[in-house]
């Protein structure tokens, strides 16, 4: 999974990049999961958990995705380390569709060694396309 | 609306203007010294157009002076919105954080009798008040339990053995926001609040014994119950886990009504409704539940401070100076063009600066003007402003929040090493207690503007009085 966190102000940047758009948002809830995970000492799959969600364009899909790990990061008090997502381009109309299986383990911090906390992802700079090179990068900022 | 090539125009000292074009339907203005104002990019001068541009809009899109780019509004951004001709309110205008804020107590003590005590103080509030990620909270609620604190706000902590009655009136609105309405909080806005009620989060936000190390006003000071060499408590969170997910909810969900609101967004994140829809009253609704939230989080923190002191420095005379939200939508009175309007007020990253005789004060502070909080950094400074009459006719009754970030994170993180930034602050006195040590390097001192700097500017503009600087001594990171 190839990840990377880039500079936005106060704020953090996450982009995931892959050879399809599924493992560009596995890559994408990496970058978002290493901000609390960010220790060398990983995150155990103990528990596994299934992700389904539509949106009506590629980046409302990646915020909403987004929005929904964090939720179980928070709600739960989990961090997940496995990302396996389904990613599915409309065909003609409809909406995008996501299904992801994550696993993960209870957050502990003692372990996981966080940096900052994620409050919620934002369409500030979402983009989900191809690069020059024909890798697909998805990417948006997340208030922390 | 794109912000190319406009230059802001000096038209007072301290205060500038984006003239209005595209489709600004009223001009930029910018508070900030010359220097400041360099740091107020292009990017932060596109988000202020960005602003102007929405309907119902009041006088100006503006910017403090520690405006840094944001996502939607800016952070320092302020705007007001008039319900009776078309005005909106914006999710993207509050933030994440809804009502995140500062409060300040006095402790009665002077710094210099603390002593060997400052760091057994310190150690307990680490202890004692839940901070970082993943720390839960000081109460552990239910689900049916939460309805009650959304709608009682701080009242709901005093009931609950978390400081004095009497505090209630030091804060905004005396404790409660009005109009909260619980039913529209989701349910999983509900369970990430669960456990965290009482714990101050991670990020910029903390917790820091301070000592009053500069006075510019002494009547003011006098008023506000410090003076120089005085120990304060300060304390920097906001709604926690709740305000988060209400945030997230309706910055995702209103953007795509936008169309059916005939409101053309230059950018998605200034996620609005008009104030008179039903969708913009669900989000007033459940924000102003996040406020109570954030009160009643502030208010449990402070009972927990209050108790780490009886238990080190029972001579402790606590009073609490004033608690201020930075990131909220407020319905308030203000006079345009000669005439009383009820507008939204809406500040991301900016306080309120009400100034004397303003009706919303409480009585003791009706003729010096509002406590006006600025959270600095751990290793410079904060400052304790007074609120203006001039704030209210330039600004809606506005001003800074804070040292404002000029650095990114990531920048931060790769210039300074936690462990090192911690060891040299301790070599100046400073205890820092930090639950993430990379954490407290994304917060180092040099990462944001100059906090001397802006609070002047604020002075300068006249959106606030200089009252107090204070010095940090102790913080609590999380």
């Amino acid at each position: 999974v190839r990840w990377e966190h880039f500079e936005h102000g106060a704020d953090v940047g996450l982009r995931g990049i892959g050879s399809t758009p599924s493992e560009a948002f596995e890559g994408a809830a990496a970058a978002l999961c290493a901000l609390v995970s960010g220790g060398a000492s990983g995150v155990r799959p103990e528990r596994e958990e299934e992700i389904a969600c539509d949106a009506p364009d590629p980046e409302s899909l990646l915020v909403r995705f987004l929005n929904e790990v964090i939720y179980r990061m928070s709600a739960h008090r989990m961090v997940y380390g496995e990302f396996a997502a389904s990613v599915t381009e409309p065909s003609g109309g409809g909406d995008w569709t996501l299904r992801a299986r994550i696993r993960g383990e209870p957050f502990d911090a003692e372990r996981h060694e966080p940096t900052v906390e994620p409050k919620g992802a934002t369409f500030m700079l979402a983009r989900v396309e191809t690069g020059p090179s024909g890798e697909w990068i998805c990417q948006c900022v997340v208030d922390v | 609306v794109s912000g190319d090539g406009a230059r802001p125009v000096e038209v007072a000292p301290g205060v500038w203007e984006l003239p209005r074009r595209g489709a600004m339907r009223v001009p930029g203005r910018i508070f900030a010294s010359a220097p400041l104002l360099e740091e107020i990019d292009e990017r932060v001068r596109e988000q202020i157009s960005n602003v102007a541009s929405l309907p119902g809009i009041v006088g100006a899109s503006m910017a403090m002076p520690d405006a840094h780019w944001g996502y939607g509004f800016p952070i320092g951004g302020v705007a007001a919105f008039d319900p009776d001709r078309g005005g909106v309110v914006s999710a993207g205008g509050v933030g994440f954080d809804i009502s995140c804020g500062v409060r300040t107590y006095a402790t009665g003590l002077r710094a210099s009798e603390l002593g060997s005590r400052l760091e057994t103080i310190a150690h307990d509030l680490y202890r004692t008040v839940p901070a970082g990620v993943g720390a839960g909270g000081a109460l552990t609620l239910r689900l049916d339990e939460l309805d009650a604190l959304l709608i009682e706000g701080a009242r709901w902590a005093v009931a609950r053995g978390f400081g004095s009655e009497e505090e209630l009136s030091r804060i905004e609105e005396g404790g409660v926001a009005e109009g909260a309405r619980p039913e529209k909080v989701s349910r999983r806005a509900r369970e990430r609040q669960l456990h965290e009620v009482g714990s101050l989060g991670s990020g910029n936000h903390y917790l820091e014994l301070q000592e009053v190390d500069r006075v510019f006003d002494e009547r003011l000071a006098s008023a506000f119950g410090v003076s120089g060499g005085d120990l304060l408590l300060s304390i920097h969170c906001g709604s926690r886990g709740l305000g988060h997910q209400i945030g997230a909810e309706f910055m995702e969900k209103l953007p795509r009504l936008a169309p059916r609101f005939g409101i053309s967004l230059p950018d998605r994140e200034l996620a609005c409704a008009p104030i008179r829809s039903p969708e913009g009253e669900d989000y007033l609704g459940a924000m102003r539940a996040a406020i109570n939230c954030a009160l009643a989080n502030r208010q449990v923190i402070g009972g927990l401070a209050r108790r780490v002191f009886a238990r080190h420095a029972p001579e402790a005379e606590w009073a609490l100076v004033y608690d201020v939200s930075h990131n909220t939508c407020k319905l308030e009175e203000h006079e345009v063009g000669g005439e009383p309007r009820r507008l939204y007020v809406h500040r991301k990253g900016a306080t309120r600066s009400f100034g004397p005789g303003h009706p919303d004060l409480p009585a003791a502070y009706r003729e010096a003007g509002q406590p006006v909080l600025v959270g600095g950094t751990m290793g410079t400074a904060s400052y304790i402003l007074a609120g203006t009459k001039e704030a209210e006719r330039l600004a809606f009754g506005s001003s800074c929040h804070g040292a404002g970030r000029k650095m990114s994170r990531t920048q931060a993180k790769n210039t300074w090493q936690g462990g090192e930034l911690i060891r040299e602050l301790g070599a100046r006195g400073i205890v820092v207690k930090a639950h993430t040590k990379k954490g407290a390097a994304e917060e180092a001192p040099g990462a944001y503007k100059d906090v001397d700097e802006v609070a002047a500017a604020a002075e300068t503009a006249g959106l606030s009085r200089r009252v107090a600087r204070v010095r940090p001594l102790a913080v609590i990171k999380g």
